[in-house]
C-alpha cells in the first residue's frame, strides 16, 4: 500500500545526483565535459527554476505567512494570544485527545501488523485493505457517523442519555472521532516493513524456547522500533491536527471542546486574524517538529541499513 | 504406530503463537471503529425513501457542489501531474543549495493541520495577499472563487505525486538511461521514451491518491473558498451544514454520494498500485 | 535422541512437496539430507523442528510421538541457512538468549555462554554485533546458540551455503570435529554432494519429495539404487540398449545385469572413470573418437564421440595413462567399460528407504 506518506521503508538511499560541475580551478575557466546522463546546465537551472517559483507560490508562501502573520504585533501580543485561557484550554483538549488516540491506535497498529504479516489466513487482505478506509472516507463524514451513533438521536443515543454520557459535543466524542480518523497510520508503517523484514528471526526464537510475548518484546519489537516511532508521529500529528471531523462533533464550545485547530477557526471567524494565526503558528511549529523527525528516523534507517548491507557476504 | 492417513487441513498457516489475540484485537477494533459507524451512515437514510432522496441528493445546490467538488479535485490533480513530476524530478536529480530544505516542504502539506493551510492560503491570495495582490490587477479572483478552492486542493495534493514520482526515479536505472545515449539519443528523446514511460505508472497513481484525498478535504478549503451556495460551496460543507440543520438524513444522503465516488475511486487506486507493481517488474 | 520419521507427506497449496518419506536415524549419527532444491529436504527439517506441520505422518524423539509438541517445547537446535542471528543483541546475547527465556539465573547464563563460545572459538567477539562479524563467524555464533541448551537433536539447514569455498571447507571439517566431540544426533540439508560425503555417517538422498536412497557415502556411491542418485553424484555416461534374460546389451556390447528380470529396454550408466581406453580393439570395446582432451590438474579429462551414441561420451584417466596413449583430437581409440549398472527404463522407484542394489 503506498500513499503519499513517505514511509521509511520505501525511502532508499538518494543516490548522490551528478555532482555540481567543479568550479574553475584557480582562474582558469576549464569545462567539464558533460556526461552522457547530464543535462545540460541552463536545462538544469531552468528546471530547478521552475520548481522553486512552484514550490514557493504555493508551500512557502503560506508558510512564511504563518509566522509573519503571528508574530505581527510583537511577541506579546503573540504570548497574549497563546496564553489566553481559551487557547490553553484548546491545547490541554488536543493534548489529551493524542494521549489517548495515539496508543490506542499503535496498539491496533501492532496487533494488525502482527496478524497481517506473520499468518497467512482467508480474510487477511481484506483486512488489510480495511485498513485504509478513513483515507477514502472526508473527515466530515467521520465525524458524521460519530454523531449518527452517540448523538442525542444516534443508535446508541438514548443508552448513553440514561446513563448521563454525553460523546457528541462533548470531549469523547471528540476523541472518538479523531481515533476513527487515524487509526490507519501506524498500521500503515508497520506492514511493509514488517513483511519485508521475514519471519526467520521470530522461528529461531521460537525454536529456541520463547512465548509469544518474548518473541515480541525481544526479538520483533528493537526491529521494529524505527518504524514504529515514525508511525507513531505521523500518527500524532493528525490526532493533533486534525479539524473536520472533530469540527461535526464537538459542538465548537469554546473553552470545552474547542481543540486548537477548532480555536484557530474560532478566531479567525471573529476576524481576530493576529490571534488565529498566533494559535496557528503552534500547529505550524507541531508540524515542523514532525518533519524533523521524520528526517532523523530516514536518516537512522539509512545508516543502520548501511550497517547491514556492509555484512552480507553474499 | 499409528502412521495417519489422518490429512490434516489448516486454515491459517504460520507457526508462530499470538494469531488469536493479533487478530481478535485487530477486527474488533475494526469492527468498531470503521465498519460499525460507517453501517449507521448506510441504514441512516434508508429511513426515508428513495423517492424522498432524490430531491435532496439532486437539488441544485447539490448537484452545484458536486460539480466544484470533483471539478476542483480533478483539475488539482490534473495540475500536480506536471509540476509534481518536475519537483520529484529536480529533486531526485539535481544538488542545488537548499535541496534537503526543499525536500521537507514537501511533505509540509501533508504534515500542516488542514486549518493552518486554510487561514494560510487565505492570506497568501485574498485580494491584498502576498500572492493574490498581484493577480487582482490581471482581473483574476483567486480567493473566495472556485479557482481559490483549486489552489487549495492543489495544495493539499501536491505530495502525493511527489512522494510517488520521486521513489521510482531515484530507483531509475542509470543504465538505461547511458544505453539510450550510447545509441544515438539525445536528452528530450531519452526522457521521452525512456524515463517518462518509467514514472507514468507512479505519476497516474500519484493523481489518483491526489484526486481522492482531494475529494474530501475539507478544512484547508473552507476559508479560502467563501463558501457561497451554489459557486464555492463544497460537497464536504453541504454536509456539514445539513447536519447542523438538525437535517440527519440529507447530510446521510449526500455523504453517501461522496463515499460511493470516495470508494470507487479507492478500488482504481488499489488495481493502480498493482498494475505499478507489475510494471516495475517489467522494468 | 533417536528420530524415527514415518510416512510424512506435505502439499503446499495442491503442491505436494513431500511424499511418503520415511527414515530411521539412530541416536548420536549425522546424517546429511542431499538432494537438489525444490526435493523438499528444507520443508522436511522445518517439520522436524515443529515450524511446518506436516499433513500426514508421524515424526517421534526417543520413541515419543512430538506431533503434539509445539516448536518451543521440542528442544532441538535449529541452525538457519541465513542464520537469523537477532541483529540487535551482541553475539553473547544471542548465545544465552535460549536459556534467558527459560528464566536460568544470571551466573548460569554467563558460565554457559562462555562455555560455547570457547567450543565455538569466538570468546574474543562476545561483545561484537552481528554485522560486524563475518559469515563464517556468523555461523558459528548461529551454531552455538543452537546448542545453548544441550539439544538431543541438531537441525542444520544448508549451514555453509552462503559462504566461500575455503571458510567452507574449514567449517566442514570443524562441524566434524564437533560432532565426534558432543554426539547429539544431527541432521544436515545440503545440495553439495561433497560436502555430504566429507561430513556425513550417512546420506539420504531426496528428490521430487521422496527418499531415493539412504546409506553411508561410499556405499551410496558403488551401489546407486536408481539412475537420479547415480546422475546426482557424479558424471555418468548413459547407454541406451535392451536387457534380455538377466544380460544388458548396447551396441555389440554384452554385460551382466543379474537383477534385471524379464526384456525390456534399458539404460546402462558408466561412470568416467570406469572405463579402458586402449589403442588397439579388445573383446568388449567399442571404438571412438576423440573430440578433445582437457587437462584438469591431477586427472585428464577426454571427450569422445561413438557411432550410435547421441551426445558426447566422458571418459576420465590419470595423466600417466594419457601420456603412454598420447592422444590426439581425432584419434580412433577403444573404449572398455569396467563397470556398469544397469538400470531398466520402465520403472518407478520405490519411496522407502531400501537400497536396491544391482
Amino acid at each position: 500500500m503506498s500513499g503519499a506518506a513517505s514511509s521509511l521503508a520505501r525511502r532508499e538511499v538518494v543516490a548522490a545526483p551528478d555532482a555540481v560541475p567543479l568550479a574553475g580551478l584557480a582562474g582558469a575557466a576549464r569545462r567539464r565535459p558533460r556526461r552522457a546522463t547530464e543535462d545540460p546546465a541552463p536545462v538544469k537551472w531552468a528546471l530547478v527554476a521552475a520548481a522553486l517559483c512552484f514550490l514557493a507560490s504555493l508551500v512557502l508562501a503560506p508558510a512564511a505567512v504563518v509566522l509573519v502573520e503571528a508574530l505581527r504585533g510583537g511577541f506579546g501580543l503573540w504570548w497574549k494570544a497563546v496564553a489566553d485561557p481559551d487557547a490553553r484550554a484548546a491545547i490541554r483538549l488536543t493534548l489529551l485527545v493524542s494521549v489517548l488516540a495515539v496508543p490506542l491506535n499503535a496498539a491496533f497498529g501492532v496487533a494488525a501488523a502482527w496478524s497481517a504479516t506473520r499468518f497467512r489466513y482467508p480474510g487477511r487482505s481484506v483486512l488489510v485493505a480495511l485498513i485504509d478506509l478513513p483515507f477514502g472516507v472526508s473527515p466530515v463524514i467521520s465525524g458524521m457517523v460519530t454523531v449518527f451513533l452517540f448523538g442525542a438521536r444516534g443508535w446508541f443515543g438514548p443508552w448513553l442519555a440514561a446513563h448521563g454520557v454525553r460523546v457528541v459535543f462533548a470531549v469523547p466524542g471528540v476523541v472518538l472521532a479523531t481515533v476513527f480518523v487515524t487509526f490507519p497510520f501506524v498500521a500503515r508503517e508497520l506492514i511493509p516493513f514488517m513483511e519485508a523484514q521475514g519471519t526467520e528471526e521470530e522461528e529461531a526464537a521460537l525454536v529456541l524456547g520463547a512465548s509469544g510475548w518474548q518473541i515480541f518484546s525481544r526479538v520483533t519489537l528493537p526491529n521494529v522500533k524505527w518504524s514504529l516511532l515514525y508511525g507513531v508521529i505521523l500518527c500524532n500529528a493528525r490526532a493533533m491536527g486534525e479539524f473536520g471531523a472533530v469540527s461535526v462533533v464537538s459542538g465548537h464550545i469554546r473553552g470545552v471542546t474547542n481543540t486548537l485547530p477548532l480555536h484557530v477557526e474560532n478566531l479567525y471567524s471573529e476576524y481576530a486574524f493576529q490571534a488565529a494565526f498566533a494559535v496557528a503558528s503552534l500547529l505550524f511549529l507541531l508540524a515542523a517538529v514532525t518533519l524533523s523527525a521524520k528526517k532523523t528516523l530516514e536518516w537512522t534507517q539509512r545508516t543502520s541499513r548501511r550497517d547491514a548491507a556492509h555484512r552480507s557476504p553474499r | 504406530m499409528t502412521g495417519g492417513a489422518r490429512p490434516r487441513r489448516r486454515l491459517v498457516s504460520g507457526v508462530l503463537p499470538g494469531f488469536g489475540l493479533s487478530t481478535g484485537v485487530a477486527v474488533l477494533y475494526l469492527g468498531v471503529v470503521v465498519l460499525v459507524p460507517l453501517s449507521a451512515l448506510a441504514l441512516r437514510h434508508s429511513a426515508l425513501s428513495c423517492r424522498e432522496l432524490w430531491p435532496i441528493v439532486a437539488s441544485p445546490r447539490a448537484l452545484a457542489s458536486y460539480r466544484l467538488s470533483f471539478g476542483a479535485s480533478l483539475a488539482a490533480a490534473a495540475v500536480n501531474v506536471p509540476c509534481g513530476v518536475l519537483v520529484a524530478w529536480v529533486l531526485a536529480r539535481y544538488a542545488f543549495p537548499g535541496r534537503s530544505l526543499v525536500d521537507a516542504l514537501v511533505d509540509l502539506p501533508f504534515a500542516l493541520p488542514t486549518a493552518v493551510s486554510g487561514i494560510a492560503l487565505t492570506a497568501v491570495y485574498s485580494r491584498n495577499g502576498w500572492i493574490g495582490r498581484w493577480l487582482e490587477p490581471l482581473g483574476v479572483r483567486a480567493a473566495f472563487s472556485p479557482l481559490g478552492v483549486t489552489i487549495a486542493l492543489t495544495f493539499i495534493g501536491l505530495p502525493f505525486v511527489i512522494r510517488t514520482v520521486q521513489p521510482v526515479l531515484e530507483d531509475l536505472d542509470a543504465e538505461l538511461e547511458e544505453a539510450a545515449a550510447t545509441l544515438g539519443a539525445g536528452r528530450w528523446h531519452t526522457f521521452r521514451r525512456v524515463i517518462l514511460p518509467a514514472i507514468v505508472p507512479a505519476a497516474v497513481t500519484g493523481f489518483a491518491l491526489a484526486f481522492a484525498r482531494a475529494l474530501g478535504e475539507y478544512g484547508s478549503v473552507v476559508f479560502i473558498s467563501g463558501n457561497m451556495p451554489m459557486r464555492t460551496e463544497i460537497a464536504p460543507l453541504l454536509v456539514m451544514t445539513r447536519l447542523e440543520a438538525y437535517d440527519y438524513a440529507g447530510a446521510a444522503a449526500i455523504a453517501n454520494v461522496l463515499l460511493v465516488t470516495s470508494f470507487a475511486l479507492l478500488l482504481a487506486i488499489h488495481r493502480l498500485q498493482r498494475w505499478t507493481r507489475s510494471r516495475a517488474g517489467l522494468a | 535422541m533417536s528420530i524415527e520419521i514415518r510416512g510424512v507427506s506435505k502439499a503446499f497449496a495442491g503442491h505436494p512437496v513431500l511424499r511418503d518419506v520415511s527414515i530411521d536415524i539412530p541416536d548420536g549419527e549425522l546424517v546429511a539430507l542431499l538432494g537438489p532444491s525444490g526435493c523438499g529436504k528444507t520443508t522436511l527439517l522445518r517439520i522436524l523442528a515443529g515450524l511446518e506441520v506436516a499433513d500426514r505422518g508421524e515424526v517421534r524423539y526417543g520413541g515419543q510421538d512430538v506431533a503434539t509438541r509445539t516448536a518451543r517445547e521440542r528442544n532441538v537446535g535449529l541452525v538457519f541457512q541465513h542464520y537469523a542471528l537477532f541483529r540487535h543483541m551482541t553475539v553473547a546475547d544471542n548465545v544465552g538468549f535460549a536459556l534467558k527465556v527459560r528464566k536460568a539465573p544470571r551466573p548460569e547464563i554467563r558460565a554457559r555462554v562462555d562455555e560455547l563460545l570457547r567450543l565455538v572459538q569466538l570468546h574474543d567477539q562476545r561483545d561484537r554485533y552481528p554485522h560486524q562479524l563475518s559469515g563464517g563467524q556468523r555461523q558459528r555464533v548461529a551454531l552455538a546458540r543452537a546448542l545453548a541448551t544441550s539439544p538431543r537433536i541438531l537441525l542444520l539447514d544448508e549451514p555453509f551455503g552462503a559462504l566461500d569455498a575455503r571458510v567452507r571447507q574449514e567449517l566442514r571439517r570443524w562441524l566434524r570435529g564437533l560432532h565426534d566431540e558432543l554426539h547429539v544426533t544431527s541432521i544436515f540439508v545440503t545440495h553439495d554432494q561433497e560436502e555430504a560425503f566429507e561430513v556425513a555417517d550417512r546420506v539420504v538422498l531426496m528428490n521430487a519429495g521422496r527418499v531415493e536412497q539412504v546409506g553411508p557415502p561410499a556405499q551410496v556411491f558403488e551401489n546407486p539404487a536408481s539412475p537420479f542418485v547415480m546422475r546426482f553424484l557424479g558424471a555418468v555416461n548413459v547407454f541406451h540398449g535392451h536387457v534380455d534374460g538377466g544380460r544388458a546389451f548396447v551396441h555389440d556390447l554384452e554385460f551382466a545385469a543379474p537383477s534385471a528380470h524379464g526384456r525390456s529396454t534399458a539404460h546402462v550408466y558408466v561412470r568416467p572413470h570406469d572405463i579402458d581406453v586402449h589403442r588397439a580393439a579388445l573383446p568388449g570395446s567399442f571404438a571412438a573418437r576423440v573430440v578433445r582432451v582437457l587437462a584438469l590438474g591431477a586427472a585428464v579429462r577426454v571427450e569422445l564421440t561413438a557411432p550410435g551414441h547421441a551426445g558426447a561420451l566422458e571418459v576420465e584417466l590419470d595423466a600417466r595413462r594419457t601420456e603412454a596413449l598420447s592422444l590426439v583430437p581425432g584419434d580412433v581409440v577403444h573404449l572398455a567399460p569396467r563397470r556398469v549398472r544397469v538400470f531398466p527404463a520402465v520403472e518407478r522407484q520405490s519411496d522407502s528407504l531400501t537400497a536396491s542394489g544391482l
